[in-house]
């Protein structure tokens, strides 16, 4: 019961793990991006395509990444080269993406795939419990293992990180160091976007194979409140979507045994649960030693 | 020839060339959605034109365009009065929401009845879309929780409680077993006008212009709000209460977002249904900030996306083109407007080797 509840909870905070990731490269960079739900679904539909044309889910992934990096150069054009306005600039990006998406998502709707399969990890895969859950899984969410573990090292690690770091809290600075603040930043945008879309790869690939218009249901604005949860660290960015995967495994699960409370009332708890947890992170960045990069948002 | 350009600023454009700039962008986003139709397999020329037949060809048309126009300006005011003080109500959708379920909680059980159930109504909707921004509001003033993250996510838990009832205890015992209501009785409705769907809604919309443009141009509350959006820190310290007024300002938000919601279901629908607002909550955002400050703006631009939106009924139809194809025209308008800002507030120079040297 509880390795089936675990297992279900990797793969449902798995789309949003790697959202999540992407928004964290993005503001790191000093950039909000709240175009977060239009790249998943765009990183959704175009995985999907990729993966019916050619019949290899490598292909979809990097396809997924590819689009989603492409929608993300406009946001990253909008708001460091004409330092436009970020909030707008976001709701606009998400705004095209539903659209895009169920436009040219209408040829593929009913069609199927073979989504990722599950890889067993000799020997770790027999560990009770977390075995099946965390070594009993698809090649995706070994990446995002590996994800998460590579965006710590570059951030902490790599004189990159460390100079994109200086950009996200203070770009005059970072300029005066002779760093190109607008280049890193449009890669960061570009490139965090990207990961996105594998988010979005993953729910059209992995979850369910199949495109379904409209498929991130939210997910994409869950990811960008636990940003702030994960006050812009990859792994408290783990637990944080594995804790809304299991939110999510459990009302699932909840359905499933047809308890007498609606399903609509159930589904309703994984955005409740998001708004507490953004109130908690938020008094506690208020409590000092905020992780939150200085010039976040500004033009 | 080194092709380099230099960012200067630019003096005041003037209101001209933004007018100017508004209409270039929507002609661009024109342009660019073509080619999304074009690759999608339809002819865009044709497209536009059935756009602006349907929406403008017959008194129909721009009825249905002015039946459309009705939530757009409503909600688009709820939008602006929160943009007015830099606050971002994302969520007018979800207050639309609970204002249409407080008013048919009114219609249909509340035994209300007679000349008093349409007050009635909108009272509801106005404190049912008041309360449910006013969650926002609260953290948001209180703790400095993000406004834009709350509004939007409580849209799904709005939706999704919508469905709670019309799926469940609220689902018409005489329906066949579809997800609605029962129908309203003749005193929850409003009149309708010329033989068609146009409904006291659109008045009370422009009724909703004028009050927000006294309230917010013509009082010192407005005058506040103006001065705490515009600056904060020299508002706080001339005395004025930014905490307050910030949640004030998202409460009535929601309010009047609710006031849409009662329109709809008052003047349209005439019951509780799924798919009560396709977006206009979102659309109201675009409307928002296009239109800056100014009410009279909104009635405008929300006119000018309501033939979009009827055209784009129209063209689900004749094409099968999803609805949702509207969105996509929505974020290519603010993609576009966001670059002509930059041209309104900057110009280029080109920096010639020559001078560079």
């Amino acid at each position: 019961m509880v390795e089936i509840l675990l297992d279900a909870t990797v793969r449902a905070g798995t789309p949003i793990l790697f959202a999540t990731l992407g928004a964290i490269i993005n503001e790191r960079a000093g950039i909000i991006n709240l175009g977060i739900e239009g790249l998943m679904l765009i990183g959704a539909l175009s995985g999907f395509a990729a993966t019916l044309a050619s019949g290899s889910l490598l292909l979809g992934v990097f396809a997924a990444f590819a689009a989603a990096f492409a929608a993300g150069c406009i946001h990253a054009f909008i708001c460091v080269q004409l330092r436009g306005n970020q909030i707008v600039s976001g709701l606009a990006l998400t705004m095209f993406g539903i659209g895009v998406t169920a436009l040219f998502g209408r040829g593929v709707v009913g069609q199927t795939i073979d989504g990722f399969e599950r890889h067993a990890v000799p020997l770790l895969s027999q560990l009770p419990l977390v075995g099946k859950a965390f070594f009993q899984q698809d090649w995706l969410i070994y990446f995002s293992f590996l994800l998460v573990f590579k965006i710590w090292f570059f951030f902490y690690r790599t004189r990159w990180g460390l100079e994109l770091r200086t950009i996200g809290e203070n770009p005059a600075a970072a300029d005066a160091c002779g760093i190109q603040v607008n280049r890193y930043r449009f890669l960061a945008v570009a490139c965090g976007s990207g990961f996105v879309g594998i988010g979005g790869a993953y729910l059209s690939l992995a979850s369910t194979p199949m495109w379904i218009e409209n498929m991130s249901a939210g997910r994409g604005w869950i990811a960008v409140a636990l940003v702030i949860f994960a006050s812009w660290s990859s792994f408290r960015a783990l637990f944080g979507a594995y804790l809304f995967g299991g939110i999510t495994a459990m009302q699932l699960r909840f359905q499933a045994m047809g308890t007498s409370v609606s399903a609509h009332i159930l589904q309703m708890l994984p955005y409740v649960f998001t708004i507490i947890v953004l109130v908690i992170s938020t008094l506690r960045l208020q409590k000092g030693a905020s992780q939150q990069p200085g010039n976040l948002g500004q033009p | 020839m080194n092709l380099q350009f230099r960012v200067e600023k630019r003096e005041q454009g003037g209101p001209l060339f933004r007018i100017l700039a508004i209409i270039a962008s929507i002609l661009i986003a024109l342009f660019v959605a073509g080619f999304l139709l074009l690759a999608a397999g339809v002819d865009p020329a044709a497209a536009y034109l059935e756009i602006l037949r349907e929406a403008l060809g017959s008194s129909y048309g721009i009825s249905e365009t002015l039946v459309k126009t009705t939530p757009l300006i409503i909600t688009g005011l709820a939008v602006s009065v929160a943009f007015r003080m830099q606050i971002w109500n994302i969520g007018a959708e979800g207050q639309l929401y609970m204002g249409a379920c407080a008013a048919t909680w009114v219609a249909l059980f509340s035994g209300v009845q007679g000349s008093l159930t349409l007050p009635a109504m909108f009272v509801a909707a106005f404190i049912a879309g008041g309360l449910w921004a006013s969650v926002a509001g609260l953290l948001r003033a209180r703790w400095q929780v993000n406004e834009v993250i709350v509004t939007l996510l409580m849209n799904y838990i709005a939706i999704l409680l919508t469905d709670y009832l019309i799926f469940g205890p609220w689902k018409n015992p005489d329906g066949f077993n579809f997800p609605i209501t029962a129908q309203f009785s003749q005193a929850a409705r409003f009149s309708e006008y010329f033989d068609s769907r146009l409904h006291s809604g659109f008045f009370l919309a422009l009724f909703c212009a004028l009050a927000i443009y006294l309230l917010m141009e013509r009082t010192i509350w407005g005058f506040q709000v103006k001065a705490i959006g515009s600056n904060p820190a020299a508002a706080r310290y001339a005395g004025m209460k930014t905490g307050l007024a910030i949640f004030l300002v998202l409460t009535l938000s929601g309010a009047i977002a609710g006031i849409a919601g009662f329109s709809e279901v008052a003047g349209l629908q005439h019951r509780l249904q799924h798919g009560l607002a396709p977006g206009y909550g979102y659309t109201a955002i675009i409307i928002a900030w296009l239109a800056r400050r100014s009410a009279l703006g909104v009635v405008i631009v929300s006119f000018l996306l309501g033939v979009l939106l009827v055209g784009g009924d129209s063209l689900q139809l004749s094409w099968q083109l999803p609805v949702a194809f509207a969105y996509a025209f929505q974020g290519l308008i603010l993609f576009f407007l966001l670059a002509s800002d930059f041209f309104i507030n900057f110009r280029l120079r080109r920096i010639t080797e020559e001078t560079d040297g």
